[in-house]
């Protein structure tokens, strides 16, 4: 899946004189707030965050409040949807109109009629409603199914994303995986490329390092059956 | 003119569907994309239909909820500018105007919108936030039977259009707890209407989203709680005569119990009586015994032990530190009664916690040991085994105090140890009588009490004379008063009445234990009436010196109420300046011994 990378901070905390008696629990509720939510430093939504501290001395700040600066170093998974990236998510709610779709438990998607992409048909059989292909019996789209999706927009606010099932590459995973699985691989790559571009000048201070697809993908598949 | 083919009179008649669903759906959608072209119509036909509310006959009803449904199939056309006055006009629409069949249709709508698009998310949650109370003209028929009916059907669509939403987009909870907090209606607003708000975020507590949302919307509750209780006015409690004194009145409490007629002018319910005509005293009351039923039905469910963690640490926050918090502090009481030995003990345990910790701040250890004292003074579900543990710690660390400071001996400076010992003095006067089967309690209690008391830091001096007074048991008048404790039992009776019903069975009254160590008393109780006088008046005494009304006790002292009132402003331990001798050594009348020769 795309739009998941692993980035090294260095972060500069500044906290209030009232936390100095517990340093490591101020700075890791400080951290823990910024979870779920997307941050314009990092371009992308916090997941989560393994984080050291660099210096046990601090700068104190002047002023009428001297909050004390720590330095740490960080390990930050981010999310970041772009338009056209690949973004895999459980299919919650299915209707002639639109499928609602849940990314990495979080993130809610929604992909309109307008984008599903003719080949799939809406049908309601025994009170099941899914979307069927025309042309692959067996690529069926219901309930709970795993989907992959392009990625129209991103609303950074709520964490909410329009998706389209339009390109042909997109659809259910499973049926992809096993019936597409030269189309995707030459994808992967072509995408894998332009994403390590698109990574480069992300962090506040220092490199991304853009982990490698196939942990990736076990990772975030992992989390799902988890979930 | 589109919409016309929407109206069909037969279908009352025979039931029967002109058009499918998926064609008025379509229909729906041609007249809001035509919008875009400049064709408004079909369109503005479709904002008529949501605007007509009041006294729809059935036809009217059923395009209205057929109208809904299409909406809430063809959302993907609805965009946020253009359609605006169609949006305006759904989000203002409350579900109490309506029967079931269009509060479903309007919910689906609703929720169909919320997940949809990010942006209609914050506005959906509002209308429904919005829905948590009635419109102005309905708040009144809340009380039929018609009216809890609707509100049933309201409410329960509500919160299951909160779930819903919240399985689709799993982070709209974290966007309702902003909408429901900032939506809170002030206390100024007409009460009924807070009520039924509370009562919603109690719903939401205990609801399917509960696990997200709860513990925030028990703390705002409990903030809006202290709020209305520092409204109250100390002066709407106190009064100025004290001739017989509220001692008396907690005693005809216990009589009449199942008395809730006014009483006379000539009994002295004046505290009660007082609040009575207050408006707020009685919306806290309401909002309290709303508490105290979310409270009942969370222990029934086996959830209070999570919930008690929330409210311990809303009272640390919140109740430990407002200043002299008359009633809120009854619903950590109720919640402890409800469960005495998981919250009833951790209770009375994180306040030992408090006050032994010498980082935490001086004023909150102060107020944690009179929290302390009065909670287990009152609390008639305690065994009397904990009680006497707790007061073994504090014994033990007003001893080790006491081996510890032996220079300084300026009273300002100890304030901590005092009411640490006023603390212990005043839980003993209530619960002595049950001590008596406690073992060992001389060897573990008693005797380490007494080294304290005899220390020169000299508690006995210090503390709250009329405390010191009735411990000691022998009505010494000598005592310089150098006073440098405030007096605030937080748990003395309750005097908010539908409060008080659900508090009293677990309640400790002053009457229930009152003096038993008066060994002399026993052998006069067949005497005359003199005599039952003098146990009166001794009685009386007593218990006027057990009221932990601050005014009362100030009153007596024949301190005016100006100073009485810079009192107040104070934080709730504060010393007494040192110029309060002002009572200069005479001992006030109140206070005066008893006559009787063995007090002497």
């Amino acid at each position: 899946m795309e739009g998941l990378s692993v980035a090294d901070a260095n972060l500069v905390v500044y906290l209030h004189p009232s936390k100095s008696r517990n340093v490591s629990q101020a700075i890791l509720r400080e951290l823990g707030s910024w979870l779920f939510k997307f941050s314009e430093t990092f371009d992308g939504v916090l997941l989560a965050y393994d984080v050291n501290i660099l210096d046990k001395k601090a700068q104190i700040l002047s002023g009428v409040h001297p909050y004390f600066a720590v330095k740490l170093k960080a390990n930050l998974l981010l999310f970041s949807p772009k338009p056209d990236m690949l973004i895999e998510g459980k299919v919650m709610k299915l209707c002639q109109e639109s499928i609602h779709v849940i990314v990495l438990g979080f993130s809610s998607a929604i992909i309109t009629a307008e984008n599903i992409r003719g080949e799939f048909k809406y049908r309601n059989k025994d009170e099941e409603e899914l979307f069927s292909s025309k042309s692959h019996k067996r690529h069926v789209i219901k309930v709970g199914t795993m989907i992959r999706f392009l990625v129209k927009s991103f609303d950074d606010e709520i964490l909410h994303i329009t998706g389209s099932l339009m390109p042909a590459h997109t659809g259910s995973i499973r049926w992809l995986d096993r019936n597409l699985e030269e189309f995707s691989e030459t994808d992967r790559s072509a995408t894998k490329s332009r994403d390590r571009e698109s990574l480069g000048g992300k962090t506040v201070d220092g490199g991304a390092t853009p982990l490698s697809y196939n942990n990736h993908i076990k990772k975030s598949k992992k989390r799902r059956i988890a979930e | 003119m589109g919409l016309e083919l929407l109206k069909y009179p037969e279908m009352e008649e025979d039931n029967v569907l002109n058009f499918t669903d998926s064609e008025i759906v379509s229909h729906v959608k041609d007249a809001l994309t035509s919008v875009l072209s400049g064709d408004n119509n079909s369109y503005n036909q479709l904002v008529g239909v949501m605007h007509h509310s009041k006294h729809l006959a059935p036809d009217e009803v059923a395009l209205l909820e057929t109208t809904l449904k299409a909406l809430a199939g063809a959302v993907s056309s609805i965009d946020i500018t253009h359609h605006d006055s169609l949006l305006s006009a759904i989000f203002s629409m409350s579900m109490w105007n309506y029967g079931p069949h269009v509060a479903d249709a309007l919910a689906e709508l609703i929720v169909s919108l919320a997940i949809s698009n990010g942006k209609y998310l914050d506005l959906c949650l509002r209308m429904l936030v919005s829905n948590f109370t009635p419109p102005p003209y309905f708040l009144d028929k809340l009380k039929l039977s018609r009216g809890l009916e609707r509100k049933g059907q309201v409410l329960s669509r509500v919160h299951a259009a909160f779930k819903k939403i919240a399985d689709y987009v799993p982070l709209a909870p974290l966007r309702l707890l902003t909408v429901v907090l900032q939506g809170m209606p002030t206390i100024y607003h007409k009460d009924r209407a807070i009520l039924i708000y509370v009562e919603n975020m109690l719903k939401l507590e205990s609801g399917e989203i509960g696990e997200l949302v709860g513990s925030t919307m028990l703390m705002a509750v409990v903030d809006r709680l202290i709020e209305l209780d520092v409204e109250i006015g100390w002066d709407a409690i106190l009064q100025d005569d004290f001739s017989k004194g509220i001692f008396e009145m907690e005693l005809e409490d216990v009589d009449d119990i199942d008395e809730c007629s006014e009483p006379d002018v000539g009994e002295f319910r004046l505290s009660r009586k007082s609040l009575a005509g207050n408006s707020i005293a009685e919306l806290l009351d309401n909002l309290l015994v709303l508490t105290f039923e979310h409270l009942e039905s969370c222990e029934r469910e086996g959830r209070l032990a999570k919930v008690f963690e929330t409210l311990l640490q809303s009272f640390q926050i919140t109740v430990l530190s407002a200043y002299k918090s008359k009633f809120t502090q009854f619903v950590i009481f109720y919640a402890c009664a409800l469960d005495p030995e998981n919250c009833g003990m951790s209770f009375a345990t994180m306040l030992v916690e408090l006050f032994v910790q010498d980082s935490q701040p001086q004023p909150t250890r102060m107020s944690a040991v009179s929290y302390l004292a009065s909670y287990l003074s009152r609390a008639k579900f305690l065994s009397a085994s904990f009680i006497c543990s707790m007061l073994k710690r504090l014994v033990d660390w007003c001893l080790e105090y006491c081996e510890t400071h032996n220079g300084d001996l300026n009273p300002n400076a100890h304030r901590v140890f005092y009411s640490g010992c006023q603390a212990i003095m005043y839980v003993l006067c209530f619960r002595m009588k049950a001590f008596v089967n406690v073992p060992r309690l001389r060897l573990q209690l008693l005797m380490p009490l007494e080294q304290v008391l005899k220390h020169k830091l000299n508690p006995l001096k210090v503390c709250l004379p009329s405390v010191v007074e009735e411990f000691s048991q022998t009505g010494k008048s000598c005592f310089s008063f150098h006073r440098v404790l405030d007096t605030f039992f937080p748990f003395d009776p309750c005097l908010l009445k539908r409060c008080d019903s659900f508090i009293r069975p677990m309640f400790v009254f002053w009457s229930m234990v009152k003096p038993t160590y008066d060994d002399a008393y026993d052998d006069d109780e067949d005497d005359g009436s003199s005599d039952d006088e003098l146990v009166r008046d001794h009685v009386n005494e007593n218990e006027d010196m057990m009221n932990g009304w601050v005014g009362k006790s100030f009153d007596e002292q024949g301190i005016d109420m100006d100073e009485f009132d810079c009192e107040l402003q104070k934080m709730s331990i504060t010393p007494k300046t040192t110029s309060g001798h002002k009572f200069g050594g005479r001992m006030p009348s109140r206070i005066r011994p008893s006559t009787s020769p063995e007090s002497l």
